[in-house]
């Protein structure tokens, strides 16, 4: 539990980020509120020569209304996001799934960028983000560039960033009026979800337009429940049509074993919450 | 920083609840963690730890660590081996027992994933634990012996000049013959119960700082420990060095719960280090090694087999145990599980009862004492066989309990198990928690809830436990082969300007020793709670004591405190008399003030006194100048809290949750010195409790590696998690001077029952008779699938 040496530096500019990456290359990591790197360096199973802080870059603070989008950015804090005005007019999931990461403390020190930069499958934001079909806007020696969430997250603590690259925005579309829910089972409040459903859907003349659910800890990476989806789309509104439709939820995943659930147990917690989600979200 | 007590002027003696003590230091982070301290010239240790659970140790190449900047010395277990061949156990339950030596670091076989087998010392922390990655050990690996009957075949023994993996066979037949009983009986109910290994999780980790003065040779070792005084004989003892050159101090002590009961190789070599390098030494540890190397608690297989009648009246009970060692025998691990043996009965009567215990040594870390030590395994295992009896007999769980318990008129009751409880009255506890928690009307809606098929069903959790403590009276403990005696000691001494101070042999680590003891000294001399002092965990301050584990602080400590104060009244009256120029028969003691009986103004305070008797102008010719009152007292019987507990849980059918809707909790534990300080207790005994039941429990690989190793892996339960406790009391006093009983393992001895029983209850319609402990979802889950499988359909 205590970290190998390593150096320090907090720029207070992106473009200082990005150059400091630029010289260090692997052995830079980037630091944000520090609670998945930190631990990890405490256990030496992160060994970063370099730790480039970007707590003190304002310009990655923030939320901006840009039209059809919110323009996150990546070190805004999840308290900061549960408390957004916009974000809980324009994209009410992504508040509730937030008021739900970790607790008050993590919610005060950790950021969006950092929890969905790591590529944990087991944090909340990926499967939301993929569920609200969000941009990752990543600035490296080239510039910027966007990334689709479908193309960010590509395996297990992997994402597209390459090493030279630092997370500045997470752009999220707008859903007004579609209704939501995040539906997180967990064992005790602060762990992390066993399964996370987080589920959007759009009604239209008294049945469900179109919907989308995005599963947490249930591969690699962050999953879409398609063919639940599919189901979905043109459904009624009735219990048993929800429950026939997300009777597929967990089709072709491959979720992980653990203390807490084995794999099946956690396919069958995935269509049992994506069945809750979606009739939540369905009102 | 301002300080607002709003609370009446009056508070401070006994049954009031003053503020703690202890706290403003605590809450403003101005607290003496062992860790706090460094001696200018401190050096730091780091050790090198077992990768593999079982293995021959070849060789250990320390030559790059020795190297590295900043390191002092590197050792390896043949460097210690002289000095300490092997640390203490105190109990050697059996004559024959099999008692390994237990070398402070390896030599020759590592047995856990985590036994030491290097230990780098160096300038700062972080040089010693980069120094500690570089020790090279060549292992051969052996295989793990991680399940008890395994290990039981001898396949591969862990200890090989023992030649056995069986540590020890205790039984204890008492009463009427055990076979004919079970013979004869209409009933018989066996079940099997495991009781998973827990982490004792103190918030603050353990810490050693050895202090060595050259000049005198004398040693000052700062532990983050529950037993300063055990700890300084026990140093004397392993190492052979003189006693009264070691001093121990317990400051500040972060939780313990049993943990901190023990005599750890790291506090031993701190010690020989810092002999060797006339340097101060010090050693942390980290989070990942309390867990890996903190002694474990529980760790038992259960068979239990209850005899009764069909009209539900029990006649005998068998107990057969495999309690887990783990790799060595630490300072009471063979002991833990022979404490339950007196427990299994519990409150109820029977005539013939068996209890058998073997000791299993696996390749898993040492287990010993946490919160109850047995206790709570004998306390699950007994409740939980009483609902499986009541279910196979078709009766209301309560109801079978009052057909068997000992009414109040009963007590002193002599049970099966040989002892004596004093004092008790289960039939008004039970009564005041059935009240509180709408036995009836919960039954209903459960009726309801069964019949609607509702997704969520209720189950309804009985406890009504007891547990002994106050350990203990020297003579039983004689009788149990335990290796010391279980009195305490404490001493009043009134100072010129009428302050006192007292001083415990009990060590507190979060109970709250300041304030509960500065009470029963306010309420027997009539001094202000705020003029009183209590001085502990220092052997030089407090030389005698047997420190602080199974609720005995009040109940032993306490009760020599209450003594020692009334020599100090004695001694006072006597001066009083004299400078009156009464009749000591003739001096009457209220409030602080001895006065003439019948001439209220001649009087003089207990403050005058001993002023007077500091100044020594004018005192009794038979008596020595001095207020001060030494005792120690050695009880003559445990004590026996008692309570029901009742838990309501709702758990979700479709996913396997459990949530507690409704948790009450009534005890009695005697006359209560501070009713918040017992709350408190109650509150987090439950916690740790449900935390057994529903959360909790050390899981190792196949081959010996421990997988929960973090607080990401095993999970401790917090506020979130936990409802708001119902709780009362009901009061019974003890047969002892303060009438108090005890409460440090009260709560969570009761409440594990209560929560299975609860999830049990709520399953019993899908043909479920038990959940293992932790009862998580999945498990829970599972077991409704299997039960819809092959259940009650």
């Amino acid at each position: 539990m205590i970290p190998a040496s390593f150096d320090y530096v907090a720029p207070t500019s992106v473009d200082e980020v990005v150059s400091t990456l630029a010289e260090h290359g692997d052995d830079a990591k980037v630091l944000a509120g520090g609670h998945s790197l930190l631990p990890l360096m405490k256990l030496r199973f992160a060994v970063p020569a370099m730790v480039v802080d970007i707590g003190r870059v304002e310009e990655l603070r923030g939320v901006r209304d840009a039209g059809d989008h919110l323009a996150i950015g990546a070190g805004t804090t999840h308290h900061e996001i549960v408390h957004d005005p916009l974000v809980r007019q324009h994209c009410g999931l992504l508040a509730e799934a937030t008021s739900m990461v970790g607790d008050a403390q993590v919610r005060h020190r950790g950021t969006i960028g950092g929890a969905t930069a790591h590529g944990d499958s087991a944090g909340d934001l990926p499967a939301v983000v993929s569920a609200l079909e969000g941009t990752f806007v990543a600035q490296g020696p080239g510039g910027r560039r966007e990334i689709a969430a479908a193309d960010f997250f590509q395996g297990y603590l992997e994402t597209a960033l390459a090493a030279d690259e630092v997370l500045v925005e997470v752009r999220i579309p707008k859903h007004d009026g579609w209704g939501f829910a995040y539906e997180k089972f967990n064992r005790v409040a602060q762990a992390w979800a066993i399964v996370g459903v987080a589920a959007l859907v759009r009604r239209e003349n008294g049945s469900v337009a179109e919907a989308r659910i995005g599963l947490t800890n249930m591969g690699a990476v962050p999953v879409r429940a398609t063919a639940s989806e599919e189901a979905l789309a043109g459904a009624d509104r009735t219990e048993d049509a929800i429950r026939a439709a997300c009777q597929h939820a967990a089709d072709g995943t491959s979720p992980p074993a653990d203390l807490s659930a084995q794999p099946d147990y956690r396919q069958h917690l995935a269509r049992v919450l994506s069945a809750r989600a979606v009739a939540r979200a369905t009102g | 920083m301002t300080v607002i007590d709003d609370r009446p002027a009056d508070v401070g003696g006994v049954g009031t609840a003053p503020w703690r003590k202890e706290d403003a230091h605590l809450v403003t982070g101005q607290t003496t963690w062992t860790d706090n301290l460094a001696p200018v010239g401190t050096l730091h240790m780091a050790f090198v730890r077992a990768t593999m659970a079982h293995a021959r140790i070849g060789s250990i190449d320390t030559s790059e660590a020795a190297g590295m900047p900043n390191v002092v010395g590197v050792f390896t277990g043949a460097d210690f081996a002289e000095e300490c061949p092997t640390l203490p156990c105190a109990w050697p339950v059996t004559p024959d027992m099999v008692h390994p030596a237990h070398p402070p670091i390896a030599v020759g076989k590592v047995r856990f994933a985590g036994d030491p087998v290097a230990v780098v010392v160096a300038r700062d922390r972080a040089s010693a634990v980069d120094a500690a990655e570089t020790v090279l050990v060549d292992y051969e690996p052996l295989p793990a012996v991680v399940d008890m009957e395994q290990s039981l075949t001898d396949e591969v023994v862990l200890h090989e000049d023992e030649g056995t993996n069986k540590a020890f066979f205790f039984s204890m037949p008492t009463g009427a013959d055990i076979d004919e009983t079970f013979a004869g009986a209409d009933v018989v109910v066996k079940r099997r119960f495991i009781q998973q290994r827990l982490l004792p999780t103190p918030i603050e980790p353990r810490a050693v700082l050895c202090i060595p003065q050259a000049a005198s040779g004398d040693f000052t070792i700062y532990s983050a420990t529950q037993i300063p005084h055990i700890l300084r004989t026990m140093l004397a003892v392993v190492t052979g060095m003189p006693e009264h050159k070691i001093r121990v101090i317990a400051p500040d002590v972060g939780g313990g719960f049993g943990a901190k009961l023990q005599v750890t190789g790291e506090e031993v070599i701190a010690l020989l280090v810092a002999k060797r390098l006339g340097r101060p030494v010090k050693w942390t540890e980290t989070r990942s090694e309390t867990n890996l190397t903190m002694h474990h608690g529980r760790g038992q297989i259960q068979d239990i087999e209850i005899a009764a009648t069909k009209d539900g009246k029990l006649l005998g009970l068998k107990v057969d145990l495999l309690a887990d060692m783990g790799a060595y025998l630490m300072l009471v691990t063979p002991g833990v599980p022979i404490l339950g043996a007196f427990m299994y009965p519990a409150i109820y009567k029977m005539d013939a009862y068996r209890f058998n215990c073997t000791g299993v040594f696996t390749t898993k870390t040492p287990t010993d004492a946490y919160r109850g030590a047995g206790r709570p395994e004998a306390t699950f295992a007994i409740e939980r066989i009483m609902d499986e009896l009541a279910d196979e007999l078709d009766m209301d769980p309560m109801e079978l309990r009052k057909l068997n318990w000992i009414t109040h008129e009963e007590f002193p009751y002599e049970m099966v198990a040989g002892l004596t409880y004093d004092s008790g009255n289960y039939e008004a506890a039970t009564a005041r928690a059935m009240e509180l928690f709408d036995y009836e009307g919960l039954r209903a809606e459960q009726a309801q809830r069964r019949a609607d098929g509702d997704r969520i069903q209720l189950g309804i959790g009985i406890s009504t436990f007891t547990e002994m403590c106050g350990l203990a009276p020297s003579r039983v403990l004689g009788q149990l082969d335990y290796g010391a005696g279980g009195w305490e000691a404490a001493t009043v001494r009134m100072l010129p300007s009428g302050k006192v101070q007292v001083v415990t042999g009990s060590s507190p680590h979060g109970q709250g020793h300041e304030t509960t003891l500065s009470q029963i000294t306010s309420s027997a001399l009539g001094v202000p709670f705020d003029d009183i002092e209590v001085l502990h965990g220092d052997t030089q301050v407090s030389p005698m004591g047997l420190d602080t584990y199974g609720s005995r602080s009040l109940v032993v400590g306490g009760i020599a405190l209450q003594k020692a104060a009334g020599k100090v009244v004695d001694k006072a009256r006597k001066l009083a008399a004299h400078l009156l120029e009464a009749s000591e028969d003739d001096i009457e003691f209220a409030d602080g003030t001895f006065s003439v009986k019948g001439s209220p103004d001649a009087s003089k305070s207990i403050q005058e006194l001993a002023l007077a008797i500091f100044a020594a102008h004018d005192y009794p010719e038979d008596m020595e100048p001095d207020l001060t009152g030494h005792a120690i007292f050695d009880p003559e019987n445990f004590s026996y809290p008692h309570g029901t507990h009742l838990c309501a849980v709702e758990i979700d059918t479709e996913t396997g949750h459990t949530s507690i809707r409704t948790y009450v909790a009534v005890d009695d534990v005697g006359k209560v010195i501070n009713p918040q300080i017992v709350e408190g207790q109650v509150h987090g005994g439950i916690a740790q409790g449900i935390a057994q039941a529903l959360y909790e429990g050390v899981v190792y690989d196949d081959d010996g590696n421990l997988v929960t190793g973090t607080l990401v892996d095993y999970l401790v339960p917090a506020a979130p998690d936990l409802p708001s406790f119902t709780t009362d009391r009901t009061e019974t006093p003890a047969a002892n001077e303060l009438g108090v009983k005890g409460v440090g393992e009260a709560g969570t001895i009761a409440s594990t029952p209560a929560v299975v029983n609860a999830v049990v209850d709520a399953l019993r319609p899908y043909g479920v008779h038990d959940v293992e402990m932790p009862c998580t979802p999945e498990r829970v889950w599972r077991a409704i699938q299997s039960g819809q499988k092959g259940g009650a359909q």
